[in-house]
C-alpha cells in the first residue's frame, strides 16, 4: 500500500516533463511524441485512483471507471496518432521539412 | 365678442393652408377669391370689434384665452388675445389695407405662375402680423415678430431663380434676426424682472415703481434694438431699400403699411416702460432722427421709383421714432395710420405704372404718363401731395402734431424733422414730375392704363388719404376734435400733454412748414419736368451712393465675419475636427496593426502561450485557496 | 521500506529519466526509443497496481503500434539530417520557467488538500485490473462507448488512408 501521494507527483513530473518537451522542441514529431507521454502520465493517475477507490471499498467494482477511462483514452490516442502522422506527411511532402516554424499560415 | 375674435386670425391662416396645398390645382380666379375673400372676412369681423372695443380714458383691455403655452411654476403664458383701443386700430390697417393689397395683387400678379403661392404667403402674412398686434403677451408678440420676419423673406425672394433677389430676402432676414436678439434679450430680462410675460401684469407692476433705472434702461434699449431691425432704423436700415426686389404688392404691404410699423406699435404698447427711461427716449429721438435725415439726403438722387419710396418709408419711421422719443405716442400712432393709406397708395401706384411700362423701374426713361394713365396720375397726386403735408390732406394733420411733439421736446430735433419734412416734399414732387410730366423719354414703350382690379383699390386708398386727417384735428383749429386721442386714451399713459404753447407759435410753425414745402414744390417742378439729373459729383454722388453705408458693412462686419467662418474652416474644422474623427480610425487602424503582430502563426509559440495560460489559472485558483 | 516501496521507487526513477532523456536527445530515433522504455516502465506501473489488462494493451498499443508508425515516419522522413532540434534559449528558458511554475502550484494545491492524507492505492491485489471483470463491465455498461470506439476508428483509418493519397499527377510524375 503506497501513499496515493507518490503517485501524484510521479504523474505530475511526467505530465511537466511533456509538456517541456512539447515547448522546446522543433520537430513536430517529437512534439506529438511529448503529447502521448503526457496522455500516459495521466493514464498512469487514472490507475491509481482507480485502486485507490478500491482499497477503500475492497470486494466491489468500485475503481472500475478509472481503468475504463484508460482504456479509451488509450483508443483516442492511438486514432488521434493515426490521423496526425497522415497530416504531417503531407505536410512533408510539400516542405520537405517538418520544422514547427514552417507552420505559419496562420499567420496575419 | 368672444365668438368671433378668434375667427379674425383663424381666417387668413387657413386661406394660407388652401392657397399653399392647392397652388397648383385651383384656377387663378379661386385662388384670388378666397384668398382675398377671407381677408375681407377678417375686415369686416376687425370692424365689429372696433365698434364695440372700450376706449377712451379708463378703458380695460379685452382679454381672450385659448390654451397655455408654457404652463410652468415658474413661468406661465397663456395663448390669449388682448383687445384695446390701439390693438383694434392696427387690426383695421392690417386687414383693410391687407385687402385692398390683395385685390390688388389679383391684377398684378395676374401673368406670373407662382399666383397660388404669392396669396397664400400674402395670408399667412396678414395672420402673422395679426398675431403680432393681437398678442397679450411678449411671447405672442414675439411669435408674431419671427413670423412676418420669415414671411417678409419669403416674399422679397418670391421670384427665387434670380440671385439678386434671394440675396436681398437673406439680407433682410439676417438683419432682423440681428434685432430678434434684442428682442429675446429683453423678454428675458422682463421674465426676470417680473416673473411674467403678460402685457398687464407687467405694466402694472412696472407702475408701483420697484424698477431699477439700470433694468428699465436695458430693457427698453433691448427693445428699441428689436425696433431698429424690424423698422428699418440706423443701423439695421439697409435691408428695406433691397427689399424692393419683391413684387410691389408686397412692397407696398410689408414695407410700407405694416410690417415696419410693428416697431411703433411694440414701443407704444410698451409705452408705461418707455415713460420711466429718458436715456432711451432720448437715444430713440436722435437715431430716429438721424435716419430720417440719412435716408431723405439719400432718396433725393435715386432714380429707380421703387428705391425713392423706400427710403421715403424709413425716413418717415425716423420722423415717427422721433415723435415716440418726444413722448407723443398718438402722433407717431396717427401718422402710421395715414403713412399706411398713401405710403401704400404710392406704392400700388408705382406698381401701376411700372406694370403700365411693361416692366421698367427706371424713372429717367419715364415721363409724361400724365395723359396715357389718368387714374395713376390722378391718385398718385393726390398721396405726393398727402406726404408733403399739403391741408387738408391727412399727412397735414399727422405730420404737424409729430412736429409739434419735437418742437416742445428739442429745438435740435425740430429743425432737424423740418428739413426732412422739406425734403420729403422735394424728393416726392420730383418722383411725380419725373414720372407724369413733361414727355416720355422712353419713345417706344407702349404705355397702358392698368385694370379696374388694380385702379380701383388706389382710388379707395386715395379717398382714405384725404380724409384719414379728420379723427385728428388739432386743438388749434377745433376744441375737442381730436378723436385719436380720445380713443387711444386708455393705452396711452402721456397722450397729448397739456400744449405749453401758444395758438400763434403754432400757427407760425405750420406756416412756415406749409410755406417751404410749396416753395420746394415748385422748385422741384422746375428743376425735373422733362429733364433728369446730370451726373452727380460731391456730397450729390456721396447722396446717391447711400452714403456708402453697404460698403462700409461690407467692409467692416460682413468681410471679417466670413474671414472668421474661413479661418475656422480651415484650421479648425478640417485641421482639427475631421482629423480627430478620422484620427480616431487611423488610431484604431495603428493599434490594431501592431496588435496583429502577434499573430505569427508559429505553433510553437502557440503553444508556450497556451501553457503560460495555463499556469497563470493555476497560480490565481493557487492564491484563491491560499 | 517494503519491497513495494523499493519497486515503485525504482521504477518511478526509470520512468523519469527515460522521459527527461526522451525530450533531450538530439536525433529522433533516440527519442522514440527512450519513449518505448518510458511506455515499458509505465506497464511495469501497472502490473504494480495488478492493472493486467491495461498493462498488456499499453504495450500493445503503444509501444507495439503507436510507437512503431512513429518510427516508420520518422525513418520515411530521413528526419536526421536536422540542425536545429531545439527552439531558441529564450524559449527554453521560459518554457521551464512555466513549467516550474506549474509544479509548484499544482503540488501546491495538492499538498493544500485532504486528498493526500490516509489515502493507499492498492497493491497486488484486487480484482478490478483482470481482463474478466474488465470485459464484463465493458460490454454492459460501457457497450455505448464501445461501440462509438469503433466508429471513431474507422473514421480515422479513412481519413489516414484519403490525407496520404498520391494525386494521379504525382504518382505519373515521379
Amino acid at each position: 500500500m503506497i501513499p496515493i501521494s507518490y503517485y501524484l507527483f510521479l504523474a505530475l513530473t511526467l505530465f511537466t516533463l511533456g509538456m517541456v518537451g512539447v515547448m522546446i522542441r522543433r520537430n513536430i514529431i517529437i512534439m506529438l511524441m511529448c503529447v502521448e507521454l503526457m496522455l500516459n502520465s495521466v493514464n498512469l493517475l487514472l490507475v491509481a485512483f482507480s485502486k485507490m477507490h478500491h482499497a477503500k471499498n475492497p470486494g466491489t467494482d468500485a475503481g472500475i471507471d478509472g481503468q475504463m477511462m484508460v482504456l479509451f483514452i488509450m483508443v483516442v490516442a492511438a486514432a488521434e496518432v493515426a490521423v496526425g502522422l497522415s497530416i504531417m506527411i503531407l505536410f512533408y511532402r510539400k516542405q520537405y521539412n517538418v520544422d514547427v516554424r514552417n507552420l505559419n499560415r496562420l499567420k496575419h | 365678442m368672444e365668438k368671433y375674435i378668434w375667427l379674425i386670425l383663424l381666417l387668413p391662416l387657413v386661406g394660407f393652408f388652401i392657397n399653399g396645398l392647392g397652388r397648383e390645382k385651383l384656377s387663378k380666379q379661386a385662388i384670388a377669391f378666397i384668398a382675398s375673400g377671407l381677408v375681407l372676412g377678417s375686415f369686416i369681423l376687425s370692424i365689429l370689434v372696433f365698434l364695440e372695443v372700450p376706449s377712451g380714458k379708463d378703458a380695460q383691455p379685452l382679454i381672450f384665452d385659448a390654451f397655455y403655452i408654457f404652463n410652468l411654476e415658474t413661468l406661465k403664458v397663456p395663448f390669449s388675445v388682448q383687445i384695446d383701443a390701439l390693438t383694434s386700430l392696427f387690426m383695421l390697417i392690417i386687414t383693410g389695407v391687407g385687402f385692398l393689397i390683395h385685390v390688388y395683387s389679383a391684377g398684378y400678379m395676374a401673368e406670373d405662375k407662382g399666383f397660388g403661392r404669392f396669396f397664400s404667403y400674402l395670408n399667412l402674412f396678414i395672420f402673422s402680423m395679426l398675431l403680432l398686434v393681437m398678442g397679450s403677451n411678449f411671447l405672442m408678440m414675439f411669435f408674431g415678430w419671427e413670423l412676418v420676419g420669415l414671411c417678409s423673406y419669403l416674399l422679397i425672394g418670391f421670384w427665387y431663380k434670380k440671385r439678386d433677389y434671394v440675396d436681398a430676402a437673406k439680407k433682410a432676414f439676417v438683419m432682423n434676426r440681428i434685432g430678434d436678439i434684442g428682442f429675446l434679450l429683453a423678454m428675458f430680462w422682463i421674465w426676470k424682472e417680473f416673473g411674467t410675460l403678460q402685457y398687464t401684469e407687467v405694466f402694472a407692476a412696472v407702475s408701483t415703481g420697484q424698477l431699477t433705472a439700470f433694468a428699465v434702461g436695458g430693457i427698453t434699449l433691448l427693445l428699441f434694438l428689436a425696433a431698429t431691425g424690424k423698422s428699418a432704423q440706423i443701423p439695421l436700415f439697409t435691408w428695406l431699400p433691397d427689399a424692393m426686389a419683391g413684387p410691389t404688392p408686397v412692397s407696398a404691404l410689408i414695407h410700407a403699411a405694416t410690417m415696419v410699423t410693428a416697431g411703433i406699435f411694440m414701443i407704444t404698447r410698451c409705452n408705461e416702460l418707455f415713460e420711466l427711461a429718458s436715456y432711451t427716449r432720448e437715444i430713440i429721438a436722435w437715431v430716429g432722427i438721424l435716419t430720417a435725415l440719412v435716408t431723405a439726403t439719400i432718396a433725393i438722387r435715386q432714380n429707380d421709383i421703387k428705391k425713392v419710396l423706400a427710403y421715403s418709408t424709413v425716413s418717415q419711421l425716423g420722423l415717427m421714432f422721433a415723435a415716440l422719443g418726444m413722448g407723443a405716442y398718438v402722433a407717431a400712432v396717427f401718422h402710421v395710420l395715414t403713412h399706411a393709406f398713401f405710403k401704400a397708395l404710392l406704392f400700388l401706384g408705382a406698381g401701376s405704372v411700372i406694370h403700365g411700362m411693361d416692366g421698367e423701374q427706371d424713372m429717367t426713361k419715364m415721363g409724361g404718363l400724365k395723359e396715357k394713365m389718368p387714374t395713376t396720375h390722378i391718385t398718385m397726386l393726390i398721396a405726393c401731395l398727402a406726404i408733403a403735408g399739403i391741408p387738408p390732406l391727412s399727412g397735414f394733420f399727422s405730420k404737424d402734431e409729430m412736429l409739434l411733439s419735437m418742437f416742445l421736446g428739442n429745438k435740435v430735433i425740430y429743425i432737424i424733422g423740418f428739413i426732412v419734412s422739406v425734403l420729403t416734399a422735394f424728393y416726392m414732387f420730383r418722383l411725380y414730375f419725373m414720372t407724369f410730366g413733361g414727355e416720355l423719354r422712353e419713345k417706344e414703350a407702349k404705355v397702358h392704363e392698368s385694370p379696374k382690379v388694380m385702379t380701383v383699390p388706389l382710388i379707395v386708398l386715395a379717398i382714405l388719404s384725404a380724409t384719414a386727417g379728420f379723427i385728428g384735428i388739432p386743438a388749434a383749429f377745433a376744441k375737442n376734435a381730436h378723436k385719436l386721442n380720445d380713443f387711444l386714451a386708455g393705452v396711452v399713459s402721456e397722450s397729448g400733454e397739456a400744449h405749453a404753447i401758444s395758438l400763434t407759435t403754432e400757427f407760425l410753425l405750420m406756416g412756415a412748414l406749409l410755406g417751404s414745402v410749396i416753395v420746394v414744390i415748385l422748385l422741384a417742378k422746375k428743376m425735373y419736368t422733362g429733364k433728369v439729373d446730370a451726373t452727380s459729383t460731391g456730397l450729390m454722388k456721396v447722396f446717391e451712393n447711400k452714403w456708402y453705408v453697404d460698403e462700409i458693412y461690407n467692409a467692416l462686419i460682413v468681410k471679417p465675419t466670413v474671414g472668421i467662418g474661413n479661418g475656422f474652416k480651415k484650421y479648425v474644422e478640417k485641421g482639427g475636427i475631421v482629423k480627430a474623427v478620422a484620427g480616431v480610425g487611423t488610431m484604431s487602424y495603428y493599434f490594431s496593426s501592431k496588435a496583429k503582430s502577434v499573430q505569427t502563426g508559429n505553433i510553437g509559440m502557440y503553444v508556450l502561450l497556451m501553457v503560460i495560460g495555463v499556469v497563470a489559472g493555476l497560480g490565481i485558483f493557487f492564491l484563491g485557496i491560499l | 521500506m517494503s519491497t513495494a516501496e523499493i519497486l515503485f521507487f525504482v521504477l518511478a526513477g526509470l520512468t523519469v529519466l527515460s522521459a527527461l532523456l526522451t525530450i533531450s536527445s538530439k536525433s529522433p530515433v533516440h527519442s522514440i526509443l527512450f519513449l518505448i522504455v518510458t511506455f515499458f516502465s509505465i506497464s511495469a506501473h501497472y502490473i504494480l497496481l495488478n492493472a493486467q489488462f491495461l498493462a498488456v494493451v499499453n504495450i500493445i498499443v503503444y509501444g507495439g503500434a503507436i510507437m512503431v508508425l512513429f518510427l516508420f515516419v520518422v525513418m520515411l522522413m530521413n528526419l536526421n539530417k536536422e540542425d536545429a532540434k531545439f527552439s531558441k534559449p529564450f524559449i527554453i528558458l521560459v518554457g521551464s520557467l512555466a513549467s516550474v511554475i506549474f509544479f509548484v502550484l499544482t503540488a501546491g494545491i495538492f499538498v493544500k488538500s485532504d486528498i493526500t492524507v490516509n489515502n493507499q492505492a492498492l497493491l497486488y491485489s484486487g480484482d478490478i485490473g483482470l481482463t474478466e471483470r474488465l470485459g464484463e463491465v465493458l460490454y454492459s455498461d460501457y457497450v455505448v462507448p464501445f461501440e462509438l470506439a469503433s466508429i471513431l476508428f474507422m473514421a480515422a483509418m479513412i481519413g489516414a488512408v484519403l490525407l496520404s493519397k498520391k494525386k494521379k499527377e504525382e504518382e505519373l510524375e515521379s
